[in-house]
């Protein structure tokens, strides 16, 4: 894509992936966010900075995605007007990210929504967490939300959580339904905020992938990674190519856990216990062998700065090989028996339907996002090493409903079986950890393609080995609004087999 | 359907029997018999999300899996606190997740039991207490007994559980409910 009618002059910046910086006043801010989308692109993430030590303002970074990977755009904001153009019109899943700066910073957008979206009233309205002056003792105050009413015959509303009847995150969801079918959807989150960017700050910079791995435990490797890259790049080094490689066996390890056992939930959401116990019965033998080969069932800590903490000598990389065809097989024979029952197809094909268009619109993203023909993947697109050397090949479909993300996942999870093979089969020798030299850069930036999508954290080093900013960023900001759509005029109770079906994080987007 | 049914049959029941020793049968045995005057026929568990980063609830859902018989203890999860004996409470209590915390606790009948799960339910973990997390489970609600681990696994989680029938409070609950005292 060509800026020159913006004169920005981005500086590349050091790393893995290709980032391009620029620093933007609001109105090149706006225009580009527009380019951006009309040449296909998309919004990744939105979040701000206290930088009154330093440059006496503070600062609005918006990461988008072009062709040519990130563009990280960063708008200084004057410390005495607190406000931002807003770029919701222009990507509506900046919305909530825009809402979430006015909570953790007091910045705001000049129009849009005011409401909170983090902030409940365990701190008041006026006291903003992620400053760097902010001593954060103040009583937590009751406060009512807003929710969006609808009226007329017949409608009425049904509230559900923030504890849910099975093993699930907290969150809200408030349905107007009129009879059986939804007519409208509105989420609420936040429930899960425990203050992850402030605690940040108190983690030593070589210690804080720690962290990353748990700011959605289910995706502990992509974002351990991303932070790993982000420090990487900041120091200006690259882990030793056997470390790269045994990452992404970790990550696609870890694609498969996950996808293995969204798709038994699948089959039980839709009736079809069998699913649920065959399915689960195959991620436990995965689990078992991820702790015969890593020493955990779940890899939180197998990522460090510099490299991994765990390697594989020949005994475990034959178990961890020998394991692959016979998981391969069982996928074929339960996809025959997913494909071929009649009642299961039923539920599944046309449920919570998310069209191209509307997928675009709104900016889906990872897998939920290629089941509704949007075809990005990190490990496709900007391949990064190990993913330079391994083709792999982008699952996708194009109905957008509940059968094909069901298909995304039986197709991406032998496609990581795959990429598992070619990895243990040519895992290269050398050390699994470099040195890490101290940071030279002011900012870095990791991106990685997890299972649910890709995944990025922005990394600032502060004095003495100190973070100064880290923002993790998970897809599930960009997805979540996306469900209230896709449940529109569905039954209320397929509601629990769509919501599954995007299997989005709360913790992520809590934060 | 034929493929269905084929598939059940070639994989049988795949539950591992526990290999136990003579005393280890005995004190399974006593367990079970706990668990049926305590609670009449099961012992049914409400999970709560408090804040967690969900890894925890990856390892909840691993214990409801084949391999682990859980139903066969006499076991099972229920989906509402007022169904519940035992709350298990997994993440740093998030001050958002407080009240809610609070109030599912107390529409669980008398006796009930919690069990705080995870490095973070036990001592607030990597989080620990800040301006939006309130800590340790403990510091909400009283808690009988703590399951250590990052996630702890499906195992640890039994064993947790079981170790709460074996508590001082188990005790006099089951002696209450020996004299038909049980406060119900």
């Amino acid at each position: 894509m060509d800026y020159t009618r913006f004169a920005l002059n981005p500086e590349t910046l050091p790393g893995a992936v290709p980032v391009r910086r620029a620093t933007v006043n609001g109105e090149t801010l706006r225009g580009i966010c527009t380019a951006v989308h009309e040449s296909g692109g998309l919004l990744h993430a939105l979040w701000g900075c206290d930088e009154r030590d330093r440059e006496g303002g503070y600062l609005l970074r918006v990461a988008l995605q072009d062709d040519a990977g990130l563009l990280l755009l960063e708008l200084p904001v004057d410390a005495a007007q607190l406000c931002f153009p807003n770029v919701a019109d222009t990507f509506p899943a900046a919305d909530r990210m825009q809402r979430a700066v006015h909570d953790l910073l007091g910045l705001r957008p000049q129009e849009g929504d005011t409401r909170p979206w983090l902030r409940h009233g365990s701190w008041p309205a006026d006291c903003f967490p992620l400053r760097r002056d902010y001593a954060g003792s103040e009583p937590p105050t009751a406060e009512d939300y807003p929710f969006v009413r609808v009226t007329g015959n017949g409608v009425h509303e049904i509230a559900v959580g923030p504890v849910h009847a099975g093993t699930i995150e907290p969150g809200h969801f408030c349905f107007s339904v009129v009879g059986e079918k939804v007519l409208r959807l509105e989420e609420r989150f936040g429930y899960a905020h425990k203050g992850i960017e402030k605690r940040f700050e108190t983690l030593p910079l070589m210690d804080g992938q720690r962290l990353a791995a748990r700011v959605s435990g289910d995706s502990a490797v992509a974002f351990s990674w991303a932070y790993c890259m982000a420090l990487e790049g900041l120091c200006g080094v690259t882990p030793p190519l056997r470390a790269l490689w045994l990452r992404a066996l970790c990550l696609e390890r870890e694609r498969i856990a996950n996808h293995l056992g969204d798709l038994g939930a699948l089959g039980n959401d839709a009736g079809f216990a069998v699913g649920l116990a065959q399915f689960s019965r195959l991620k436990e033998d995965w689990l078992r062998t991820n702790q015969r080969a890593f020493g955990a069932r779940y890899l939180m800590d197998a990522l460090v700065p510099g490299g991994t903490r765990c390697d594989l000598d020949a005994a475990q990389r034959r178990d961890l090989l020998d394991a692959l065809p016979p998981l391969t097989a069982e996928l074929g024979v339960l996809r025959d028996i997913y494909d071929d029952h009649t009642g299961l197809q039923d539920r599944f094909t046309g449920a919570g339907c998310v069209p191209p268009a509307l997928a675009r619109r709104l900016g889906l993203i990872g897998l939920s996002g290629r089941a509704s023909g949007q075809s990005w993947d990190l490990r496709c697109d900007h391949a990064h090493a190990p993913y330079d050397a391994l083709a792999v090949h982008m699952a996708g479909r194009l109905q957008g409903d509940v059968a094909a993300r069901v298909a995304v996942r039986f197709e991406e999870t032998l496609e990581s079986l795959r990429l598992c093979q070619v990895l243990l089969e040519n895992l290269p020798g050398g050390d699994v950890r470099g040195s890490m030299p101290p940071p030279a850069g002011r900012l870095g930036i990791g991106w990685i393609e997890g299972w649910r999508g890709p995944v990025l954290v922005a990394l600032e080093p502060g004095a003495d080995g100190s973070i100064r900013r880290c923002h993790p960023h998970d897809p599930s900001w960009q997805n979540w609004p996306v469900i209230e759509h896709a449940v529109i005029g569905n039954i209320v109770a397929d509601f629990p087999l769509i919501n599954k079906s995007f299997n989005l994080s709360y913790s992520g987007q809590d934060l | 359907m034929l493929r269905t049914l084929k598939q059940i049959a070639r994989i049988g029941i795949i539950s591992e029997p526990v290999s136990l020793t003579a005393a280890e049968r005995g004190e399974r045995d006593a367990l079970q018999e706990k668990i049926r005057r305590i609670y009449g026929r099961a012992l049914c568990i409400r999970h709560v999300d408090a804040g967690s980063c969900n890894g925890c609830e990856l390892e909840i859902h691993a214990l409801n899996n084949p391999y682990y018989n859980l139903e066969g203890y006499g076991i099972k999860f229920v989906a509402s606190p007022r169904h519940a004996d035992l709350l298990l409470v997994t993440g740093p209590v998030s001050r958002h997740m407080q009240d809610a915390l609070r109030r599912t606790y107390e529409a669980v009948p008398e006796p009930k039991w919690v069990v705080a799960l995870g490095d973070c339910g036990c001592n607030g973990g990597l989080f620990g207490c800040g301006y939006a997390s309130a800590g340790a489970v403990s510091d909400v609600i009283p808690v009988d007994v703590t399951v250590p681990g990052c996630p702890p696994s499906p195992g640890a989680i039994l064993s947790g559980i079981l170790t709460l029938l074996n508590t001082p409070r188990a005790a006099s609950v089951q002696e209450s409910a020996n004299q038909g005292q049980q406060p119900h």
